[in-house]
């Protein structure tokens, strides 16, 4: 069993609402990095002193928050109304369990039961401001003592291992949190590697571009959970990316168009250490890279992901091999990083 | 200067990935510039130092254009893609785009049912004469750019990336023609426009300028059924007031007003509805920039053939050398 992961991932952090996570990590990570301190926003920034070897600044990013709810109003009744935090499909969350606020007081989202539903209800989505989370309190008061508004809601779903892939709930982007302190603990890098586990990044690429300002880096790498969409088989069509077949690497999507020489450097790593890799299919999406490349006067980025499914729900499965080649192919693309890389014709 | 225009135009460059025609650019550039620089993102910047007294002035002209990047190769070899910036379905039928690596492919979609309707370009794929995955020369994302040779016609000038290597001509023609100035003139041959005016957003911040002028294209209203705009070709340089993503810097505008009917310069002005430039970035760069675009009229714009005028070209030129050869007092 992984603890890194189980303990990462069933770890409440909805965006804004990350210190559970941010403790978790800082207390990881503490032996293997020279500074670490939190900033106004609640970015867990580190820096691992390198052997001096290059005068590089190279930052690491991975985001600390999930998806989850935040609860907006107490009906008479007793039921907690809601709104998503972060992209939902309405559909995903109907009969889900939750935790409800720092006393993480379990709630489900209820649902009509089928014997109840009209016909042309059974075909049809139940919008998000329609749904209720049911604490089985019997009236406003009652649930008054037990829940605030504002509180936030997150998903129950516990980490286990099924083989060689891994059921859990936040992979998105726990995985790239646990692979980040992997590289934390690794020895020296050749530069001083700076760490953002940032905040905010599922409403809005909010935190990145905070630490990405503060820290001022030569380089970044940002290290990511990415929708795999493997499962359909359409006609002939690419799968986002696919389980079991390595890191997936960005080269474009809807905001970023990765740096094309660190693309280069990661793809020609993956093929001189004999780790799969594949690029993500261009198009929709985006990371923390879009931030962090244009923070200041710009900053040579790319992003490398662990391939999940079912993103942006209570559950994800994503194959262990895959993260454990992430954290293989982001450390040697780290260890063979020179200026050269990134210098301009 | 037809001969710069045709180098430009027909050179490879997609946004993200700029760097022949950053190759092209500074051979141009490099006897008049006291100073060439390549910025974190690809940015060619080039500083004409002034004779003091004056503002640090930044001008913007991007060197990428539209394209599209391949998403997946088919079974029989063909190649489904996505934009890179505004790629708009109805110019595609028949169109051949090139690859970084010389493939030239050409665009077609799959069958229309319905002839009024245009496909999604999802429906759309690259024909490269591959006929499986493992003998197509091109894999996915890998970037493509339009091609359409050149053609000068009387005074109208036909290209595809007009946008907006017009734009980098103006640069370039201006900095040759500039023989003084106060001012330490920034020229900057940004990236990544078309996708977001990404590559001028950390050239302002670095450079973190008093004045920001954009030269780019903009739509006219001077074809059969347009869209009214009060921009028509050959009518002028145009002085940028407002676009969908910036208001003009009024002092900047009445400024541009004054050299242009000082000089006897013939402009326009424009209001453009949908649409920005560099100038947006540059606006809100850092604490804030006085900014403001010299459009060049262009029509069909985002197709293989934008179109402009040699007159217009050489109004936008001049009226840049008279803003630039003055003190700009705002």
């Amino acid at each position: 069993m992984n603890e890194l992961l189980k303990n990462l991932t069933e770890a409440v952090g909805v965006s804004s609402n990350e210190k559970e996570v941010r403790l978790l990590i800082r207390d990881l990570i503490a032996n293997y990095v020279d500074e670490w301190h939190v900033d106004a926003l609640g970015n867990l920034l580190a820096l691992k002193k390198g052997t001096g070897a290059s005068p590089l600044r190279v930052l690491v990013d991975a985001h600390m928050d999930e998806v989850g709810l935040m609860i907006t109003d107490i009906d008479s009744n007793g039921t907690l109304k809601f709104e998503g935090v972060g992209g939902f499909n309405d559909r995903t969350l109907l009969g889900k369990v939750v935790q409800v606020g720092p006393k993480k007081i379990t709630g489900v989202i209820g649902a009509r039961p089928v014997h109840l539903l009209e016909a042309n209800q059974r075909n049809s989505v139940v919008k998000i401001d329609a749904m209720r989370i049911d604490i089985g309190a019997k009236n406003k008061d009652a649930a008054s003592g037990k829940v605030k508004v504002g509180e936030f809601a997150a998903f129950v779903t516990e980490y286990e291992e099924l083989g060689v892939t891994a059921v859990g709930k936040a992979f998105d982007d726990r995985a790239g949190c646990a692979a980040l302190v992997e590289l934390l603990r690794a020895r020296p890098y050749p530069f001083d590697l700076y760490a953002s586990f940032s905040v905010q990044e599922e409403v809005g690429l909010r935190g990145a571009e905070v630490a990405a300002y503060g820290i001022n880096p030569d380089v970044a790498l940002v290290l990511e959970c990415t929708p795999a969409y493997d499962l359909p088989n359409e006609n002939d069509v690419s799968s986002n990316v696919a389980l079991g077949k390595g890191p997936s690497i960005y080269v474009m999507d809807r905001v970023t168009i990765q740096d094309p020489r660190l693309v280069g450097h990661i793809t020609r790593t993956a093929v001189a250490n004999g780790i799969p890799f594949q690029i993500r299919q261009p198009g929709g999406g985006g990371t923390n890279t879009a931030v962090i490349q244009r923070t200041r006067g710009g900053i040579p980025a790319a992003t490398i992901a662990v391939p999940g499914r079912h993103a942006h729900t209570p559950t994800m499965i994503i194959n262990l091999e895959d993260y454990a080649n992430v954290i293989k192919l982001a450390e040697a693309t780290l260890r063979s990083l020179t200026p050269d890389v990134i210098k301009r014709n | 200067m037809n001969e710069l225009i045709k180098k430009l135009v027909e050179a490879y460059g997609p946004s993200g990935f700029e760097d022949g025609m950053r190759d092209l650019i500074r051979p141009e550039i490099e006897a008049y510039a006291d100073e060439i620089s390549v910025d974190a993102l690809g940015n060619l910047i080039a500083v004409k130092k002034g004779s003091g007294g004056g503002l640090k002035v930044m001008i913007a002209a991007h060197m990428d254009e539209i394209g599209v990047m391949v998403t997946h190769i088919t079974q029989d070899g063909f190649l489904r893609f996505t934009n890179i910036g505004g790629v708009l379905p109805h110019n595609l039928m028949g169109s051949r785009v090139q690859f970084a690596n010389g493939v030239i492919g050409v665009i077609s979609s799959d069958r229309l049912e319905d002839r009024s309707k245009i496909h999604p370009l999802t429906k759309f794929f690259i024909d490269v004469g591959a006929s499986s995955p493992d003998d197509c020369p091109v894999g996915v994302g890998d970037a493509a750019g339009f091609i359409r040779p050149f053609l000068a016609q009387g005074k109208r000038l036909t290209a595809k990336a007009m946008d907006d290597r017009i734009g980098c001509v103006v640069a370039i023609e201006t900095l040759k023609r500039l023989k003084t100035t106060p001012h330490d003139v920034y020229f900057a041959f940004t990236v990544q426009e078309e996708v977001g005016v990404r590559g001028a957003m950390t050239a302002a911040n670095h450079l973190d300028p008093d004045v920001g002028i954009a030269l780019d294209v903009t739509l006219t209203g001077d074809v059969p059924e347009a869209r009214p705009m009060a921009i028509s070709l050959g009518q002028g340089a145009a002085i940028k007031v407002k676009d969908s993503g910036m208001i003009a810097h009024a002092g900047l505008v009445r400024l541009m007003k004054q050299r242009a009917e000082a000089a006897q310069i013939s402009y326009q002005l424009e209001v453009l509805d949908g649409g920005s430039t560099d100038a947006r970035s540059m606006q809100i760069a850092n604490g804030g920039t006085a900014a403001g675009c010299i459009s060049i009229p262009c029509r069909y714009v985002h197709s293989q053939s934008e179109t402009v005028d040699a007159d217009d070209v050489e109004s936008c030129i001049k009226l840049l050398v008279e803003i630039l050869a003055n003190p700009i007092n705002l």
